[in-house]
Parts: C-alpha cells; sequence; structure tokens
C-alpha cells in the first residue's frame, strides 16, 4: 500500500477525505496534460444517493447538475449536457444511464456501480416501504396536494435549471435558435426526440465545428504543424 | 421465487430496457401490457399505483420496475426486475463512455459535439418541464406555487430541499 499520494487530486468542496486509500489503486487512465478529474467510488455513491434522496416529486437531472456540476464541479456545463442528451440517445433510463456515464469518467468500472448503487439502492428499499403506506393513504386529499407540492417544486427546478445552464451555453444568436428550435419541435409540437435530434444535432454540431475551426485559423497562421 | 419466474422478470424487464429508446417512460405501455395483461403479475389498478408512487418517490422514476417486480416475486423479485432493467443498458454505457473517455485530448470533433449538443439539451429539459407541468393537476395554487419556487430558485442560492418542502408543506395548508 503506498501512501496517498497527491495524484488523485478530489474535490475541493470535499474536507473529510476518506483516509483508506483503497480505490487509488485502480489503474488511472493514461496521463494527459489536462489531468482528467478523477473521485473515489465512496464520493461517487455519497453523492447519487443525495441526489436520488433529495428529488421526491422529480427533478433528478435539476438534482444531477445541482451536485455534478454546481457542487462537485465534476463536469462543467457543456460536458454535463451534452453527456444528458448521449444518454437519452441510448437505450434505459436516460437517469440511470446518465450516472454510470458519470460514474465512469471519474472512476471507471468501480465509479459506474458506484454511481448506479447511490442512485438506485436507497430509493429501491424507500419505494417497497412506500408501497405499504400508499395503500393506506392514497385517497387523502392532504397526501395528494402534498404530492401536488413536490411536483411544482420539482418543475420550478427542472425551469431554474433551464435558467441556469441557459446563462453558461445560450452566449450568442446561434445557440439561442438551436435553443428555440429545440423547445418548439419537442415541447410544442411534440416531434419525438429522434426527429427532433435528426433536426437540431447536425445543425448544432455542424455550427459548433466549423465555430472551432475559425477560431483555429484566427491564431497564427503560421503555426502550422 | 422459482426459477421460471426469475428468468422471465430478467426477459420481461431486461429486453425491454434495451428498446427503451427515449428514457424509461417510453416504456410504461409496455411494461403494463406484460405485467398486467400477459403475466397477471398486478392488476391494472395496482400498475396505475406503481407509477403515481415511483413518480412522487425519491430517485428514478424507472424504479417502477423495483414495485411490478416487487408484486411478481418479493424482495427477490424487486431486485431482479431492477437489475434486469439498469445492468445491460448501464454496460453500454460504460462501455460507450470508456471510448469517449479515451479520446480525452483536445480531439475537435468531441468539442463540437459537446458545444453543439449542450444548446439543444437546455431546449428538450425546458420542453420536459413544460410536458409534466401539464401532466400534473394545473390548479391554480399549485401553478403559482411553480412560478414562486421558481422565481425564489433563479435569485437565490437557497437549498432547493427548503424550497420543496415548503412546497409540499403549502400544498397541505391549501388543501385544507
Amino acid at each position: 500500500m503506498t501512501p496517498n499520494s497527491s495524484t488523485n487530486d478530489v474535490a475541493e468542496t470535499e474536507p473529510n477525505n476518506p483516509v483508506s486509500d483503497e480505490t487509488s489503486g485502480a489503474a488511472p487512465a493514461a496521463p494527459d496534460e489536462a489531468s482528467p478529474i478523477r473521485a473515489t467510488a465512496w464520493e461517487i455513491v455519497r453523492t447519487f444517493n443525495e441526489i436520488s434522496l433529495s428529488s421526491f416529486g422529480g427533478g433528478l437531472s435539476a438534482w444531477s447538475r445541482e451536485m455534478v456540476v454546481a457542487r462537485r464541479k465534476w463536469m462543467n456545463d457543456a460536458e454535463f449536457l451534452s453527456a444528458m442528451t448521449i444518454c437519452r440517445i441510448l437505450p434505459g433510463a436516460n437517469q440511470v444511464n446518465l450516472a454510470v456515464f458519470v460514474g465512469t469518467k471519474l472512476n471507471g468500472l468501480r465509479g459506474a456501480g458506484a454511481a448506479l448503487a447511490g442512485l438506485i439502492a436507497m430509493p429501491t428499499l424507500l419505494l417497497v416501504g412506500i408501497a405499504a403506506l400508499y395503500a393506506a393513504f392514497q385517497h387523502s386529499h392532504a397526501v395528494q396536494h402534498v404530492l401536488g407540492g413536490f411536483a411544482a417544486a420539482a418543475v420550478a427546478m427542472t425551469l431554474q435549471m433551464v435558467w441556469k445552464t441557459g446563462r453558461t451555453t445560450l452566449t450568442s444568436i446561434v445557440p439561442i435558435l438551436l435553443f428555440a428550435l429545440t423547445f418548439v419541435l419537442n415541447g410544442i409540437l411534440r416531434w419525438p426526440l429522434w426527429w427532433t435530434l435528426a433536426v437540431t444535432a447536425p445543425l448544432g454540431i455542424g455550427w459548433a465545428w466549423r465555430r472551432a475551426h475559425r477560431k483555429a485559423q484566427a491564431r497564427p497562421p503560421g503555426a502550422a504543424s | 421465487m422459482t426459477l421460471t419466474l426469475a428468468l422471465q422478470l430478467c426477459s420481461v424487464f431486461g429486453i425491454t430496457s434495451l428498446l427503451a429508446f427515449g428514457g424509461g417512460n417510453a416504456v410504461i405501455p409496455q411494461f403494463e401490457q406484460q405485467t398486467v395483461s400477459v403475466h397477471h403479475w398486478l392488476t391494472a389498478q395496482q400498475f396505475t399505483d406503481s407509477f403515481a408512487i415511483a413518480q412522487a418517490a425519491p430517485g428514478p422514476s424507472t424504479l417502477i420496475v423495483s414495485l411490478l417486480g416487487y408484486r411478481a416475486g418479493g424482495v427477490w423479485g424487486a431486485l431482479i426486475a431492477t437489475a434486469a432493467m439498469v445492468v445491460p443498458t448501464g454496460l453500454i454505457v460504460y462501455g460507450l463512455a470508456k471510448v469517449w473517455d479515451r479520446g480525452h485530448g483536445d480531439k475537435p470533433f468531441r468539442h463540437a459535439l459537446q458545444d453543439g449538443l449542450a444548446p439543444i439539451t437546455v431546449g428538450l429539459i425546458l420542453a420536459g418541464g413544460m410536458v409534466v407541468a401539464r401532466q400534473a393537476e394545473s390548479h391554480w395554487v399549485q401553478l403559482a406555487m411553480t412560478v414562486v419556487a421558481t422565481v425564489v430558485l433563479c435569485a437565490t442560492k437557497i437549498n432547493p430541499l427548503i424550497v420543496a418542502v415548503c412546497c409540499g408543506f403549502a400544498g397541505y395548508v391549501f388543501s385544507a
């Protein structure tokens, strides 16, 4: 057992690093100039457990962003948002996929398992308990209204996420148009996800690609390698 | 829990999860058909209740499969159904995320993909929020709560949990 080397630099927001060093035994990814952000399996389990338990009534993706981007700073908005869409395209439950994606990025297979366990272990246990209570209380108006309140808060969190991510990503006219077009197609006209993306994704990726090329050309032109 | 039942749970939830393009809610009708009409693990009313519980309870709403599995085969049924739902697709995502991560340097296409998809995702999130808001009983109290909570969340750094608890409490007060 080597002592805790400083290569595994965890997020600063976590003052209480676990003392045990076992998680750093996993082979790190090939060294990079910009060393990728890593996290221990235990941190990943705790974070996704917190995300999951916070999301009564919904708002799970907003909670995921709140924890992964805003608090832990494991990803930036562009990275997180594109991961969300990739996870929507893949089969399976979006939020489960997103957890696995984030976990894999942070700690490979261990991270994926940790994120999955954190996300679903406690809620699965809770659900079975709640199911028993629900039978007794489902016709209670008070319970219905409390649940309605939670649902309202979940919608509010989703709208807040639009506000927060919009401020970091909708920074010029083209992204604003892409955002508006996607919303109209999917939210107003109710096009299915695949049709919506078939129209908007090529436009968005093409725009970002051309913009990157223009930026590259604007840099010193003699720097041909 | 018989072996037959375990295999049935694996096939119903495992195969359906692989067909769940567009998220877990897209396959709810498929689940209903399989668990209620084909296998008779629960009644249509129990299915509707399970859906409502999974929506309101913390965690991914796709965990409705835990409840369906529980009705079919108790605690083991719940575990098998849940594993069948998340493990196969989880492996696919894991594989893709690995490939994604390997091209770590400054791959231009990866950056174009990220920057190009980000604004589109914001549009999809807003569309999703609209759909959920429309599904909820559009009582004016709930609408007002949504507006107030949104403003509070955007304007302050308050912990969203506090807002959620306040909304739940407000819902209770206004129901009286």
